[in-house]
C-alpha cells in the first residue's frame, strides 16, 4: 500500500500541474493545438489513475482547457468523482469544473443529486458552501425539485455564511421549480429581518427579483421594505429596495408620497458618501467608476414621482440644483430633467440664472446644447406659464445667442418670434434688442462654422421689420441689414432680410414724409437702390427673386418721389394688417361643409394590389388616420377624451389659456361668451421683480431705471399721470398684493394673443366647463375608469376630501374603512354622477371578492353591468392585501337632482387569513347632497346679468349670523364646498354662479354684514335652490 | 446577471462564469461575438451597449476587459460597481493583481467570484467577509496541501 502511494507520487513528479500547463501553452504559441492535444492525452492517462490528487489536478487542467474552448464533456464522470472526494481541496476543484461545464443537457447530472445532498448536510460550512455555489450554476428542474427541501433547511442554518448562500440559491430554485415558492416564502420573508446584514441583503435581492416579475403579490411587503430603506446603511441593499419600489409604485399611488422623504435623505447622505468613496478609492483606478449610482437612481426615481406628485418634489428644488454641480454628466442630465417639472413663477428666474451660469462653464457642446434646450423648454412650457417678466426672457434669449457652436439657433429664433408676436407689450423691448443684435450681426455670424446661431438673425430681422414702428433708429437698422456682409448668410435668412428691409423702408418713408423731409426720404430710397443689387446677384433663388422684385418696386418709388408724389401711404399698405399666429389645430376646427363626404372615392378605388407605399408617406399617414377615425369612432373618442382630460388639467393651471367659451351652450344658446376671443387682458398677480438678477447688465440697469422712474413718478404723481412708454402703468386693483412688492408695478401689461382660430371654429366639446382654481383635481391617471363611464365624459371633481359629510359610511366593522370619496358630476351625461370611494383594509386579513350593492330608489340607481338584475352588486375591480387601500368608482344614474338623497348600501367581501376565510358585510349610507350635482362653471358678468334679467328664475334667500371669517375666505369656502365660481366681487358683496349637471343655473348674491352673511339665490328650480341654500347654511354655520 | 467574461486585449478568454445554463456551443458563439464587439470599441466609448436582448456592461482594467451581461431592467451602473468590486477583491487577494495572476491562479479567481456573486446576484457586499471566507477555505485547502508537502518531502528523501 505504502509502496503504491509512493509509486503514485513518483508518477506525479513528472506530471504537469496547472501552472506548467499554462506556461507550456504560452511557450508553444506556434503549435498550440498540437501541444494541447498532447496534454489532453496526458490528462486522459492521469484520469485513469486511482490517486484522487492526480485526478483533481487533471480536472483542474481540463477546466482551464475548457475555457480555451476545448470540449471536456467526455470527462463529466471524472468530474463527479472529484466532486465526491472527501478532501475540500479536491471537492472545490470538482465543483468548479462542474459549474463551468455542466448544463441542463449533461446526462450524468442526475448522478450528482445524492452527492450534493450529502455535501449540503456536511458539518463543514465550506463543503456546504462550495456545493451551494456549484449548484447555483447548474441547477436543473430535477435537481431543484429534489434538493429544494434541503436548501430550505439550510436557510435557517446557524452560520450566516450558509444562510446567505441558501437564500440566494432559492431564487434559482424558484425559477426552475416554481412550486417551491409557496412553502419557502414565509421563511424567505423572515430572512428580511435576519440579524446578519449579508443574509438580509441576500433576501432583499431575491425578493426584489421575484417582485420584478410579479409586483402585485409583493405589495404587502411594502411597509417592511420601507422600514428597511430608512434604516439600512448598505448602499447595495438600498439600490435594490429603490428598484423594488420602482416596480411597486405604479400599483399603489400613495407610495410615491411616502417615498419622497427617504429618497431626499438618501441624496443628502450620498453627497457625504461619495466624498468618502472618492478619498478612499484606489488611486490606480479611474475616478469615474467611483460614481456611485445611488444619486443617479434617486434622481431617476424622483423624476418618476414628479409625474404623479409634483408638489412633493418641488420642495426639494435646492437639492436638485446642487446636483447640477455634480461631476458626473449623467447625474447632471437627470437633474436637468427634474428641473423641468419643478419650476414655478417664483423660482424660474433663479433656476434659469443657475442654468445660465452652467452654460458658461459647460465643456463640450453636447451638454451645453442640452442645457440650452432645457432652458428654453423650461421657460416656454405650458404656454409661458411661469414667465412673469418677458423682458427678462428676451434678454435671456439674447444672452444665449452669444453661445459658441450651438446647434440650436433655430430654437432660440423660434422663441423670439413666438414671444414677440404673442406678447404685444414686449414688442418694443424686443425690437430694441433685436436691432442691437442685427447691429452686431458680424459677431454672431463671423465664422461659418457657427452657422447654428445665425438662425437668430432670421428672427431678429423679421421682428425688426414687422414691428418697425417701435424702432428707435430705423435708419441705422436698415443700414445694418443692408451691409455687404449679409450676403454670406444662409439663403433663407437673406430672404427674410430682403423682405424685412422693405417693411423697414416703408416705415421710414412714412416717418420722413410725415416730418416733411422729402430729401431724407429720397436718400433712403437711394440707399435701397444702391444696396439691393447685391441680393439680386445671390445664388439663392428665393433671395434673387425677392430682391429683383423689390428693386423694381423701389426704382418705381424713386421715380414717383422725383415727381414729389407722396408714396409712403401706398408703400405701407403693402404691409398693412397684423400677422397672427395660427393654432396648429386650426384646420381641424373648420367644420366640414355640408354635403362633403371626405370618405367617398373621387375616382374608382384602386385595386388591392396597388401598393400603398407608392403614395408619399405623409399623405398616406394622414389618410389612414382619417379613415380610422370614421371607422372606429369609439376608440377614437376614448383617445380624444383622454387627451382632452390631460389638456384640461394643463389649462386649469394656465393663466394664459383663454377659455374658448365660458358659458354653457347646450341649453341656452343665447348665452354670450364667444366674443371674448381672441385677446384677453391678463393681470399678473405675481410682481415682476428680478431680485438681484445679473442676467444681463443691460437688463438690470433697465430695471433699475424703471424703478427709479417709478419712484420719481410717485413723488410727483399728480404732475404726470401717464408714462409715455406704458412702462410703470399702475396695476389694476383687486388682485392680491404681496408684501414687499406693493410699490413695484409690473414692467409691462401682458396680453397674450391666442393663436388664431378660424371664425366658424367649432367649440371644443367639454370646454364650457373649465374648472375654477378652487377645485382640486384628483390626478385622473390614478383612478381606474369604471367600465360604465362613457368615454367622452369630462370628469370634474366636484368635491374632495373634507366635504362636510356628504356621505355617511357605516364603520361598525373595523376591518375595512372607507376613507375619502367624492361625487363627480359630468356635464355630458346629465343624469349620471360618479362616486369614488377609497377602501382601506385595516385588518390583517386579505380581502377579496368585494361587491358593492345599493338599494336603488326610484330616483337614484346604481349603474350595474349589463344583464345583471337590480339585486346584484357591482364587483370592486381589485383585492386588498392587509394595510393597502385602493379607490373604486361607481356610477349612479339620477332622475331628478333637486332633492338630496340617502341610499342604503352594503359592501360584501371575503376576508381571508391564516384561520380561513369568512364572508363579511359592511353596511353604509350614501348621501347625495344637492351640492354634489353642481359643477363649477365660470360665468362672465354680462352673461350673468342676462341670466338674472331673463326673469325665469325663482328666488330664495337665507341669512346666517355670527360669522367672523373674512369675506375672502368665506367666498373660497363656498367655492370649494359648493362648487361655485365668483362672477364679480365688489367690497363685501359678491355674485356667484354654478350649474347643475342637468343644466340648472344657480346664481347667488352673497352679502356680508357686520357679523352676518346673507345669501340671495336665484335658480331655475325653486326646490333645488332651497335645498342648496339649506346645505350652504350648514356650511356657513360652521364658519 | 447572465454571465461574466474576462478577456485580454488580444481576445484571449481569461475567465468565464455563466449564470444561465447554456450548451458549450452557444457559450462559444456568444463569447466570440462579444469579444469581437467589445474589442472593436474605442476607449472613449460608453461602457454600456445593447446586444441582442441583453445589456452588456464592460470595463477595461489595464490589459483586461471585464464584461458582464445583464437583463433589460437591470441597472448598468451597479453592474459597473460590481465589476469594480470584483477587481478590488482580486487586488486585495493577490496584492496588486495583474493579468498573469488570473491566468496562473484562475481557479482562485473563480473562488473569489463565487464568494462574491452567487447565481448572478450579489451575495456578499462586504469585501472583508468575502476575503475572510476565501482565506478560511484556503486554510482548509492547506490541509490538503499538507499532503502535497509530504510529497515534496518524499521527493527529497532518497530511497
Amino acid at each position: 500500500m505504502a509502496l503504491k502511494m509512493v509509486k503514485g507520487s513518483i508518477d506525479r513528479m513528472f506530471d504537469k500541474n496547472l501552472q506548467d500547463l499554462v506556461r507550456g501553452i504560452r511557450n508553444h504559441k506556434e503549435d498550440e493545438a498540437k501541444y494541447i492535444s498532447q496534454c489532453i492525452d496526458e490528462i486522459k492517462q492521469e484520469l485513469k489513475q486511482d490517486n484522487i490528487a492526480v485526478k483533481a489536478n487533471a480536472v483542474c487542467k481540463l477546466t482551464y482547457l475548457q475555457m480555451l474552448g476545448y470540449d471536456i464533456s467526455w470527462a463529466a464522470f471524472n468530474i463527479i468523482e472529484v466532486m465526491s472526494a472527501s478532501k475540500f481541496t479536491f471537492k472545490r476543484i470538482g465543483y468548479l469544473a462542474a459549474s463551468q461545464c455542466f448544463h441542463e443537457g449533461t446526462d450524468v447530472i442526475m448522478l450528482t443529486t445524492n452527492q450534493i445532498r450529502k455535501d449540503l448536510s456536511s458539518p463543514s460550512q465550506y463543503d456546504t458552501g462550495v456545493a451551494l455555489t456549484g449548484l447555483s450554476c447548474f441547477v436543473t428542474p430535477d435537481l431543484a425539485r429534489d434538493l429544494a427541501n434541503d436548501i430550505m433547511t439550510l436557510m435557517s442554518h446557524t452560520k450566516p455564511y450558509i444562510r446567505k448562500k441558501a437564500v440566494l440559491i432559492m431564487y434559482k430554485v424558484f425559477l426552475k421549480y416554481p412550486e417551491s415558492l409557496r412553502p419557502a416564502f414565509p421563511r424567505l420573508k423572515e430572512k428580511l429581518e435576519d440579524p446578519d446584514p449579508g443574509v438580509q441583503s441576500a433576501a432583499v435581492n431575491v425578493i426584489c427579483e421575484l417582485a420584478r416579475r410579479n409586483p402585485k403579490n409583493y405589495l404587502s411587503l411594502a411597509p417592511l421594505f420601507f422600514k428597511l430603506m430608512t434604516s439600512s446603511t448598505n448602499n447595495w441593499v438600498l439600490i435594490k429596495i429603490i428598484k423594488l419600489f420602482g416596480a411597486l409604485t405604479p400599483l399603489e399611488p400613495r407610495l410615491g408620497k411616502k417615498l419622497i422623504e427617504p429618497l431626499t435623505n438618501l441624496i443628502h447622505r450620498f453627497s457625504v458618501s461619495v466624498l468618502i468613496s472618492l478619498s478612499s478609492g484606489m488611486p490606480n483606478h479611474s475616478a469615474s467608476i467611483q460614481v456611485c449610482p445611488l444619486k443617479y437612481l434617486g434622481l431617476l426615481a424622483m423624476s418618476k414621482i414628479l409625474r404623479t406628485h409634483p408638489k412633493s418634489v418641488q420642495a426639494h428644488k435646492d437639492l436638485v440644483l446642487q446636483c447640477l454641480d455634480d461631476k458626473d454628466e449623467s447625474i447632471r442630465l437627470r437633474a436637468l430633467d427634474l428641473l423641468y417639472g419643478m419650476v414655478s413663477k417664483k423660482n424660474l428666474v433663479e433656476i434659469v440664472k443657475k442654468l445660465m451660469s452652467h452654460v458658461d462653464k459647460a465643456e463640450g457642446t453636447t451638454y451645453r446644447d442640452e442645457l440650452l434646450t432645457k432652458i428654453i423648454d423650461i421657460c416656454s412650457q405650458c404656454n409661458y406659464q411661469h414667465i412673469t417678466n418677458f423682458q427678462w426672457y428676451i434678454s435671456v434669449l439674447v444672452e444665449l445667442t452669444r453661445l459658441e457652436g450651438t446647434r440650436h439657433g433655430h430654437l432660440i429664433a423660434a422663441q423670439m418670434l413666438d414671444v414677440a408676436i404673442r406678447v404685444k407689450a414686449i414688442r418694443k423691448f424686443a425690437v430694441s434688442q433685436m436691432s442691437a443684435l442685427l447691429d452686431s450681426a458680424h459677431l454672431v455670424a463671423s465664422s461659418t462654422q457657427r452657422n447654428g446661431i445665425c438662425e437668430v438673425l432670421y428672427a431678429a430681422a423679421w421682428i425688426c421689420g414687422e414691428f418697425s414702428e417701435h424702432l428707435q433708429e430705423p435708419h441705422q437698422t436698415l443700414e445694418a441689414m443692408l451691409r455687404p456682409k449679409v450676403t454670406t448668410l444662409p439663403g433663407h435668412i437673406q430672404a427674410v432680410y430682403v423682405q424685412n428691409v422693405v417693411k423697414l423702408y416703408a416705415s421710414i418713408l412714412q416717418q420722413k414724409e410725415q416730418a416733411a423731409e422729402p430729401e431724407a426720404a429720397q436718400e433712403v430710397t437711394q440707399l435701397m437702390v444702391d444696396r439691393l443689387p447685391q441680393f439680386v446677384q445671390s445664388a439663392d433663388l428665393e433671395v434673387q427673386e425677392r430682391a429683383s422684385c423689390i428693386l423694381q418696386l423701389v426704382k418705381h418709388i424713386q421715380k414717383l418721389q422725383a415727381k414729389d408724389v407722396p408714396v409712403a401711404e401706398e408703400v405701407s399698405a403693402l404691409f398693412a394688417g397684423e400677422l397672427n399666429p395660427v393654432a396648429p389645430k386650426a384646420q381641424k376646427k373648420v367644420p366640414v361643409p355640408e354635403g362633403l363626404d371626405l370618405d367617398a372615392w373621387i375616382n374608382e378605388p384602386p385595386s388591392d394590389s396597388e401598393s400603398e407605399d407608392e403614395k408619399p408617406k405623409a399623405i398616406f399617414h394622414d389618410e389612414e388616420q382619417r379613415q380610422a377615425k370614421q371607422r372606429q369612432p369609439e376608440a377614437d373618442e376614448e383617445e380624444l377624451a383622454r387627451r382632452r382630460e390631460a389638456r384640461k388639467q394643463e389649462q386649469a393651471n394656465n393663466p394664459f389659456y383663454i377659455k374658448s367659451s365660458p358659458s354653457p351652450q347646450k341649453r341656452y344658446q343665447d348665452v354670450p361668451g364667444v366674443e371674448h376671443i381672441p385677446v384677453v387682458q391678463i393681470d399678473l398677480s405675481v410682481p415682476l421683480k428680478v431680485p438681484g438678477m445679473p442676467m444681463s447688465d443691460q437688463y438690470v440697469k433697465l430695471e433699475e431705471e424703471r424703478r427709479h422712474r417709478q419712484r420719481l413718478e410717485r413723488d410727483k404723481k399728480r404732475k404726470k399721470k401717464k408714462d409715455k412708454d406704458k412702462k410703470g402703468k399702475p396695476r389694476r386693483h383687486g388682485s392680491l398684493h404681496t408684501e414687499s412688492d406693493d410699490d413695484l408695478a409690473p414692467a409691462q401689461q401682458v396680453d397674450i394673443v391666442t393663436e388664431e382660430m378660424p371664425e366658424n371654429a367649432l367649440p371644443t366639446r367639454g370646454s364650457p366647463c373649465s374648472p375654477s382654481p378652487h377645485v382640486l383635481q384628483v390626478p385622473v391617471s390614478t383612478l381606474c375608469d369604471p367600465p360604465t363611464l362613457p368615454p367622452e365624459a369630462v370628469r370634474l371633481c366636484t368635491s374632495v376630501t373634507g366635504t362636510p359629510e356628504p356621505l355617511v359610511w357605516g364603520q361598525a366593522n373595523p376591518d375595512l374603512a372607507l376613507q375619502t370619496y367624492d361625487i363627480q358630476g359630468s356635464l355630458q351625461k346629465d343624469s349620471q354622477v360618479t362616486v369614488s370611494v377609497v377602501l382601506e383594509n385595516q385588518s390583517s386579513s386579505f380581502l377579496k371578492n368585494m361587491e358593492l350593492n345599493v338599494l336603488d330608489s326610484l330616483n337614484t340607481k346604481l349603474a350595474r353591468p349589463e344583464g345583471s338584475s337590480v339585486h346584484d352588486g357591482v364587483p370592486v375591480p381589485f383585492q386588498l392585501p392587509p394595510g393597502i387601500s385602493n379607490e373604486a368608482q361607481f356610477v349612479f344614474t339620477i332622475q331628478s337632482i333637486v332633492m338630496a338623497q340617502k341610499l342604503k348600501g352594503t359592501l360584501s367581501f371575503i376576508a381571508k387569513n391564516d384561520e380561513g376565510s369568512t364572508h363579511e358585510k359592511l353596511d353604509f349610507k350614501l348621501h347625495f347632497s344637492c351640492t354634489s350635482y353642481l359643477v363649477t362653471t365660470p360665468c362672465y358678468s354680462d352673461a350673468f346679468a342676462k341670466l338674472l334679467e331673463s326673469g325665469d328664475l325663482s328666488m330664495s334667500s337665507i341669512k346666517v349670523d355670527g360669522i367672523s371669517m373674512s369675506f375672502q375666505n368665506l367666498l373660497a369656502k363656498i367655492c370649494f364646498h359648493h362648487h361655485f365660481s365668483v362672477v364679480e366681487r365688489v367690497d363685501s358683496c359678491a355674485s356667484m354662479y354654478s350649474r347643475s349637471i342637468q343644466g340648472h343655473h344657480v346664481c347667488l348674491l352673497v352679502k356680508k354684514g357686520e357679523k352676518s352673511v346673507s345669501v340671495d339665490g336665484k335658480c331655475s328650480d325653486s326646490t333645488l335652490l332651497s335645498n342648496l341654500l339649506e346645505e350652504m347654511k350648514a356650511t356657513l354655520a360652521k364658519c | 446577471m447572465q454571465f461574466m467574461l474576462l478577456f485580454s486585449r488580444q481576445g484571449k478568454l481569461r475567465l468565464q462564469k455563466w449564470y444561465v445554463p447554456l450548451s458549450d456551443k452557444e457559450k462559444k458563439k456568444i463569447t466570440r461575438e462579444l469579444v469581437q464587439t467589445v474589442l472593436a470599441r474605442k476607449p472613449k466609448m460608453c461602457s454600456f451597449l445593447e446586444w441582442r436582448d441583453l445589456k452588456i456592461v464592460y470595463k477595461r482594467y489595464a490589459s483586461l476587459y471585464f464584461c458582464c451581461a445583464i437583463e433589460d431592467q437591470d441597472n448598468e451602473l451597479i453592474t459597473l460597481e460590481i465589476i469594480h468590486r470584483y477587481v478590488e477583491l482580486l487586488d486585495k487577494y493577490f496584492g496588486s493583481v495583474c493579468e498573469l495572476d488570473i491566468i496562473f491562479n484562475f481557479e482562485k479567481a473563480y473562488f473569489i467570484l463565487d464568494e462574491f456573486l452567487l447565481g448572478g446576484e450579489v451575495q456578499e457586499t462586504s469585501k472583508k467577509n468575502v476575503l475572510k471566507a476565501i482565506e478560511q477555505a484556503d486554510l482548509l485547502q492547506e490541509g490538503g496541501a499538507e499532503a502535497e508537502g509530504e510529497r515534496e518531502s518524499l521527493k527529497q528523501t532518497p530511497y
